[in-house]
């Protein structure tokens, strides 16, 4: 990114006179966008300095130079933490399942609905799919909650009525279905959203490639396989690898409100454990050094991710 | 026999595809569907189980306790001022930043991009964000809702990249009319920029539509700064208890509250079908902007 920046502007480089002139002649440019880079640093980049709690036993009533330097002790804590270890593979596991469930089933729509031929009959369901993205995690947890109830939940009455259960199941409290009921409200919520980018990349591949191949004799499966999912492979690739950025983000809203003290030890992720330990309890080192960890695995992730897209060729990304 | 099987297969796909297409819409719709009929419906029926798509006993006591109930009232107030402030100050100073950061020849433009995109990348997290808004007097402020959110990088480069479709030449008239920068920004770029502009009104104002959590922070003793979705998240938590305060307490009609017409689980019906419609209505007529908007985001730089 850093090298097409420079690229472009390399009409900077220029006999220092004429800069100066070019800087008085972008006054009001300066005017129009350095209050809000100093918005920015003092909202996303001044709260960094926070990081040093991390390594104080920090205590809010003291002053910074009476602070306790306890260097990675929080750090070496975290890692011999049963419950920061619990939280951390609920994170991954979580983000892993609704990334893969997501990518699959959103490709998979994308082609289907692709397929659909009456012009309004597709309109409406693509937007009719859109419209869980634009709720809150509030409602659509509400749902879901309302959904799986056992008195009178959709899901228990519609498995009860087909025959596969005898009685109703209280999903919400049995900890090994949490992950998966996560994953399918990712799924319920996201779907016609992220198929819009496939949706697309689908339109945009050329007609002629679909011709050529009935003349050879190609079916409809034949022509999805090799014409439709090629062509829209390399953005599922970025996608995919863009989103390996993000393996510590599995999310906080959907669990914290779905979750309850029965699947506590399956529900929680990194963020609730900063949640509960610096704002619950007030341990506000031990809760930074854990959003510490969180930040610097994604931004290492992030760049790798990147590198590897841009080894692979692909050079739209950031 | 090849003949009979190229007639047969579309038949066949289209009809199981249409048929799937159908259930997902179905499982799409079914739980507003549903909320609404459990909003629409008394509140004591309602426990009896068995409203699925339609009510049993009609009534509008669920509304109406929602709206004389004053902390309700007024929660659907802030989400509206939040919502609507917010979205005209981002969206102003988003596309502003965008537009010098579009001008090739401005000097502070490499830095200042960079500084932008790396916020992308990285947050101070929850503990330092939550100090500096007690630093800064945020907490307990309505101005909390509106201040930290203004810029977002992604927005920036999904406007920034528009501003660079549009001709050049359009700039370099105005300036040759004498037009400063500021000038032809507000008089030529804005309005050219409205169909970009639609896209991220539509997800700056959804966002803080449905925003919660910033309430739960730092607001959550001020009853008076609470919004729609944090006291969902409350009706939500306590759904458990039936005789919660709001139902008992709604001033609609007293004996209507006594005879349990009004219930959380009912209240919260229609606060959830009040907390959607405003999605509701304008989402489906932004359609063709923000699918635009989102390829225009994913191609950046």
């Amino acid at each position: 990114m850093a090298k097409a920046i420079s690229r472009k502007s390399a009409s900077a480089d220029m006999p220092k006179s004429s800069f100066m002139k070019k800087l008085r002649g972008q006054k009001q440019l300066m005017f129009m966008s350095l209050p809000i880079v100093v918005y920015i640093l003092v909202f996303s980049y001044y709260p960094i300095w926070g990081w040093t709690m991390a390594f104080q036993d920090y205590s809010p009533a003291k002053a910074l130079s009476e602070q306790k330097w306890v260097g990675f002790k929080h750090f070496a804590f975290l890692f011999t933490d049963d419950a920061f270890l619990r939280v951390l593979r609920n994170t991954v596991a979580m983000s892993l399942i609704n990334m893969i469930l997501g990518f699959v089933t959103a490709i998979l729509f994308a082609l289907l609905l692709n397929e659909i031929k009456g012009r309004f009959f597709k309109r409406t369901i693509q937007t009719v799919s859109y419209l869980p993205h634009f709720l809150s995690w509030i409602i659509v947890t509400g749902i879901v909650a309302t959904s799986l109830s056992v008195d009178g939940g959709i899901i228990n009455v519609v498995l009860m009525k087909l025959g596969f259960i005898s009685e109703p199941i209280m999903w919400l409290s049995i900890p090994k279905y949490f992950w998966g009921i996560v994953g399918a409200s990712h799924v319920w919520k996201e779907l016609g959203w992220n198929a819009i980018i496939y949706l697309a990349a689908i339109t945009s591949i050329d007609p002629s490639q679909y011709e050529a191949a009935e003349i050879d004799g190609a079916n409809r499966y034949h022509k999805m396989m090799f014409i439709t999912l090629p062509g829209i492979k390399s953005i599922v690739v970025i996608l995919l690898i863009m989103n390996m950025g993000w393996m510590l983000e599995a999310g906080f809203e959907v669990q914290y409100l779905l979750g309850n003290g029965v699947v506590v030890d399956w529900s929680q992720t990194i963020d609730i454990f900063v949640l509960k330990y610096g704002l619950q309890i007030g341990n506000y080192s031990l809760a930074t050094a854990a959003g510490i960890f969180k930040t610097l695995v994604s931004i290492t992730l992030i760049f790798a991710a990147n590198s590897i897209a841009k080894r692979l060729g692909e050079d739209r990304l950031i | 026999m090849n003949t009979k099987k190229i007639r047969v297969e579309p038949i066949v796909f289209h009809t199981l595809n249409g048929l799937l297409m159908i259930a997902i819409a179905v499982i799409t719709l079914y739980p507003f569907l549903n909320t609404f009929a459990v909003s629409m419906n008394a509140g004591n029926d309602t426990i009896r189980g068995g409203i699925y798509l339609w009510p049993r006993v009609w009534t509008d006591q669920n509304y109406r306790a929602v709206f004389a109930n004053g902390h309700l009232l007024n929660a659907f107030w802030i989400s509206v001022a939040r919502t609507v402030i917010a979205t005209v100050l981002s969206l102003f100073l988003t596309s502003m930043l965008a537009y010098t950061l579009s001008r090739k020849d401005y000097v502070l433009r490499k830095p200042i991009t960079i500084l932008v995109v790396l916020t992308m990348y990285f947050s101070a997290g929850l503990i330092p964000t939550y100090f500096l808004m007690k630093d800064l007097h945020l907490v307990g402020n309505f101005l909390v809702y509106i201040v930290p959110g203004l810029i977002s990088a992604f927005n920036m480069i999904v406007i920034r990249t528009y501003i660079q479709t549009l001709p050049e030449g359009l700039i370099e008239s105005a300036k040759i009319d004498g037009a400063g920068d500021f000038r032809t920004f507000i008089s030529i770029i804005l309005p050219l920029c409205q169909p970009v502009l639609a896209t991220v009104a539509l997800f700056v104002a959804v966002g803080q539509w449905n925003s919660w959590f910033d309430t739960f922070l730092y607001a959550s003793s001020k009853q008076n700064l609470s919004t729609l979705q944090f006291e969902l998240m409350k009706l939500l938590s306590s759904s458990m208890n039936l005789n919660s305060s709001i139902a008992s307490s709604s001033g609609a009609d007293p004996s209507a509250a006594a005879q349990n017409m009004v219930t959380p689980v009912s209240i919260r019906a229609a606060i959830t079908i009040v907390a959607s419609v405003p999605i509701l209505m304008v989402y489906p007529f932004m359609q063709k902007y923000f699918v635009h908007g989102l390829q225009l985001g994913s191609v950046k730089e």
